[in-house]
């Protein structure tokens, strides 16, 4: 039994429908991840679970009982904002305690639990300060206190990274995974950060324009896109327009390139989607792209000629345009690789996929 | 039980909001729309039929139409000469510094704490043809009569001025500071002059600050009364006219004349929200650089500045302090001298200790008190509605709330006489929405005819506060299990009170010296400070009636400190 369960919510305001028809499933101790661009209803949809805002369809059911009408206060998740939303007339004490103040908890028992989340995010003592003295990463740390001091039964994670630069984003994120899995809690995070997303989630939900595009662990987004919007949403992808040759029932099947006429041969299961005579998308990792400068016999082997190199420090980007369809390849040397040099470009079968689209 | 607590539906928007909405609707009912509609009602009805006989009458009469052009003209005027003294003031203070520069900056505000008829008064005592200047002149210079006479249109255009320049002079300098400094400097690096600078980037950036400012002061130049009371002369203007016309007891000219004051200010409300509307000016949102002021440098531009500064203030404090000085006068010691002959302490000793004085004093604290506090509870009331998202779902929409603000407005758009009338109109005799209840006649009519005028004040102060609070605050208070009031109480409240408690004390103070619509429907019961300055003026009582503007000036001045002292201690 899953412990949250989001049915077909959807939420519009005024003409934009900014959640469509999502429905997901997140399991007791899992970090589960909401990952999109900015606008794509990721923040909607946290905010419903959190009971922020009300879906218009939709049914909304935490341990099978239907919350969808429950009011935040009772829900008992914890929720760690964006922005960090702080009470700035509290210090850092009261901040913590707010949530305990609210359940009418016995006094020395607040004190405990405040000093014990503090201690958690490593600012024991802190507690008389007022959050105006604290650098945005001590605000971020007493905005997770504050969300687990009162022993939520989910915590709701808004972007809360983002404000933050970039060594601390790293070190508190793992802090974040470390804090949460020891104890045992169940977390929702919302972010458009894919590679926060991966290094935090057990499973992420991919949301493209308020719909929900594919849920999966995240080596399986990562190299079996199913859609066209999460194969270029998630990191860089050679996106080839093809159409279906051939139409045997054997695991291979032959593409035609709309963009320089290559034929294309793929081992893909998604091969029977893709029917006959009809454009569909073909995608590649540059990093799966192979370059080389001698002719050469392998399968999917294009001849080109090299576009431009880019270096980007650890590797470089290399565009290579054969016959009209350029193929952008990620490489750790470019020795022998020269702009206008000719070259080939393998686009071996295992690393093709076909995209619903 | 956990599960048994998340199995309980709740709807969001319980009978708390029900409550909320139906005060607010009440509120408006009695104190907007049925007043004024009574107002409008009557003045198309005569002996129970609907005519437009009234109108025909009132504007056939060459007076109306004279009051008519009368006070339009006075404030078209008006406007332009305060946007004369007030934009190069502005100018002047937000963009140079000189020695002397902050205490002028913050005595150029002056005239605005000054209530009207003490202003009149004070300006009467110093500019009148008997007054401190006119006499001096004529003793310096042995003249047979006084230099001037304070009459008519160039004394009402004096007196306007000297009290409305501040709109101009504040707003101007509010939107100086918030235009970006770094857009004059692109300006300038992509090669335009000084002069096209400020035609081209600072005018058309300021001109929500004018706008603004101009209507100001026009809506307060027509609500103008004490001023064309004292020392209008012949100038006829609307509030004059319908003052005149009860007195007379001819209610239904009052009436027809307080329904075309109410269309004029409403007419320039209109026109000014259309613009407002149609020509935003989005406040970039990138990082701006604020501007530095220029320092004078020049030897004799800086002793210029300075004379300049010096003179200006003498001019904004001469008139207080004549009412400072005059209440020391002993009462008969100036009659043809240029300065009162003999000082004394008298006159503060008979407004505390005069039990007349006392109950006087106690009139206006009380109802103001009542008023702003009454105020104050509503406004939480309206402003939760406006901002609450699922209540105003649940009873209306956007439409509705924009409905809503723009009753609130109705009362603070409109002069205090219409707003006087209208509620006397409107509660003069037995009717259907207060049964047998007669308000017109009994001490409540002031506390309620204050209530009605200053609240949008309030309403406005909070609403300001209450849009600082990020409104995340309240969703995490509520994700950390507060319930509503506990949100209500624990997060929004402490936020919110200094903005709020500074725009209830602005009410009070500016309802303590309010005269222009006690002088409709006072009674003997409730007679406020405004109504026993004006009667002890009109006793040559003056060193008296100096007094009690100069206590009246005292409260205020101490309240709107402590107004701004909360005000800053929101930020």
């Amino acid at each position: 039994m899953p412990l949250l369960s989001l049915r077909n919510i959807s939420r519009s305001f005024g003409s934009t429908r900014a959640v469509v028809d999502v429905s997901l499933d997140v399991n007791q101790g899992e970090f589960f991840g909401l990952l999109g661009p900015s606008g794509c209803g990721k923040t909607t949809t946290l905010r419903m679970i959190a009971g922020l805002e009300r879906p218009d369809t939709g049914s909304i059911f935490f341990q099978d009982a239907d919350i969808t009408h429950l009011p935040p206060e009772r829900r008992g998740f914890g929720m760690v904002f964006q922005n960090y939303a702080l009470f700035p007339h509290l210090n850092v004490f009261e901040n913590v305690a707010f949530g305990l103040r609210a359940r009418h908890n016995d006094k020395a028992e607040m004190a405990d639990r405040v000093g014990g989340a503090l201690e958690l995010v490593q600012l024991p003592g802190y507690g008389k300060r007022g959050v105006h003295e604290l650098s945005g990463g001590q605000q971020q740390r007493v905005a997770i206190a504050r969300a687990i001091a009162i022993e939520p039964v989910l915590l709701l994670f808004d972007e809360p990274l983002s404000n933050l630069d970039v060594s601390l984003r790293e070190e508190t994120r793992s802090e974040l995974r470390e804090l949460v899995t020891r104890l045992g809690l169940t977390a929702v995070y919302v972010t458009h950060d894919q590679e926060e997303a991966f290094a935090l989630c057990d499973r992420i939900s991919v949301m493209v324009g308020g719909r929900l595009m594919q849920t999966g662990r995240p080596r399986e987004l990562y190299e079996q896109p199913s859609e066209i919007s999460v194969a270029s949403f998630l990191g860089r992808n050679n996106l080839i327009k093809a159409m279906r040759l051939s139409s045997s029932k054997t695991t291979s099947g032959e593409f035609k390139t709309l963009e320089g006429g290559h034929t294309l041969r793929l081992t893909v299961k998604h091969e029977e989607l893709a029917p006959l005579n009809k454009p569909v998308f073909l995608a590649i990792r540059p990093e799966h792209v192979q370059l080389s400068t001698n002719d050469h016999d392998a399968e999917n082997s294009l001849r080109g000629h090299i576009r431009e190199i880019v270096f980007a420090g650890a590797t470089s980007t290399v565009r290579v345009d054969a016959n009209g369809l350029v193929i952008e390849a990620l490489v750790l040397r470019t020795n022998g690789l020269e702009v206008n040099r000719e070259c080939s470009v393998i686009l071996s079968p295992e690393h093709l996929t076909v995209l619903k689209n | 039980m956990k599960t048994d607590l998340l199995k309980r539906k709740i709807r969001l928007h319980p009978r708390r909001s029900v409550a909320l909405f139906l005060v607010t609707a009440i509120v408006l009912l009695y104190g907007v729309i049925y007043p004024n509609l009574s107002v409008l009602i009557t003045s198309f009805q005569r002996a129970g039929n609907w005519t437009l006989a009234n109108y025909r009458e009132v504007l056939s009469q060459q007076f109306t139409i004279e009051a008519i052009v009368s006070s339009v003209g006075l404030s078209a005027g008006t406007v332009l000469l305060c946007a004369l003294v007030g934009l190069p003031l502005a100018f002047l203070f937000e963009r140079f510094t000189f020695p002397g520069r902050r205490l002028f900056a913050a005595l150029a505000a002056l005239p605005l704490v000054l209530p009207p008829l003490v202003g009149t008064v004070a300006f009467i005592f110093l500019c009148g043809e008997s007054g401190i200047l006119a006499n001096g002149i004529q003793h310096l210079f042995g003249l047979q009569n006084p230099p001037w006479r304070l009459r008519g249109w160039p004394a009402l255009l004096l007196f306007h001025t000297y009290t409305m320049y501040p709109f101009f002079y504040v707003l101007t300098g509010a939107g100086l500071r918030r235009i970006d400094a770094s857009l004059a400097e692109a300006a300038r690096s992509l090669g335009a002059s000084r002069s096209i600078v400020l035609r081209r980037v600072v005018l058309p950036q300021l001109t929500p600050s004018l706008v603004a400012a101009a209507l100001l002061t026009f809506m307060t130049s027509m609500a103008s009364f004490s001023a064309p009371l004292l020392f209008g002369g012949d100038v006829r203007v609307l509030t004059l006219e319908i003052f005149r016309a009860r007195q007379r007891g001819d209610f239904v000219m009052a009436i027809t004349e307080t329904v075309i004051l109410a269309l004029i200010s409403l007419a320039a409300l209109i026109v000014f929200q259309r613009y407002e509307g149609t020509r935003r000016f989005a406040a970039a949102a990138m990082k701006g650089a604020p501007r530095r002021r220029e320092i004078i440098a020049s030897g004799g531009a800086r002793v210029l500045a300075m004379i300049a500064g010096v003179v200006f203030a003498l001019v904004l404090v001469l008139p207080v302090a004549t009412l400072f000085l005059v209440s020391f006068a002993q009462e008969g010691s100036w009659t043809t001298q240029t300065l009162p002959s003999a000082y004394t302490f008298a006159n503060y000793r008979r407004l505390f200790g005069d039990p007349y004085a006392a109950e006087v004093f106690f009139n206006s604290f009380s109802m103001s008190a009542i008023a702003a506090l009454a105020a104050l509870l509503w406004s939480f009331c309206v402003v939760t509605l406006l901002r609450r998202r699922e209540s105003t779902r649940a009873f209306a929409g956007e439409s509705w709330r924009r409905l809503l603000s723009l009753l609130v407005l109705v009362p603070w758009a409109l002069p205090g006489t219409v707003v006087a009338v209208s509620v006397a109109e409107a509660y003069g005799k037995p009717g259907s929405l207060l049964g047998s209840f007669v308000l017109v006649g009994t001490f409540w009519i002031l506390p309620v005819v204050y209530f009605l005028r200053f609240m949008p004040l309030v309403v406005r102060a909070l609403q300001a506060s209450m849009e600082q609070v990020d409104p995340t605050l309240e969703e995490a208070a509520g994700s950390l299990g507060a319930r509503p009031w506990q949100r209500f109480v624990r997060v929004t409240l402490p936020l919110v009170w200094p903005g709020a408690v500074a725009g209830t004390v602005l009410a009070f103070v500016i309802a303590l010296g309010e005269y222009v619509a006690s002088v409709l429907v006072f009674v003997p019961a409730n007679r406020p400070i405004s109504i026993a300055i004006a009667s002890e003026l009109r006793d040559f009582n003056l060193g008296t009636a100096a007094a009690y503007g100069v206590v009246l000036i005292i409260i205020i001045s101490i309240s709107m400190v402590v107004a701004g002292r909360l005000e800053r201690l929101r930020g």
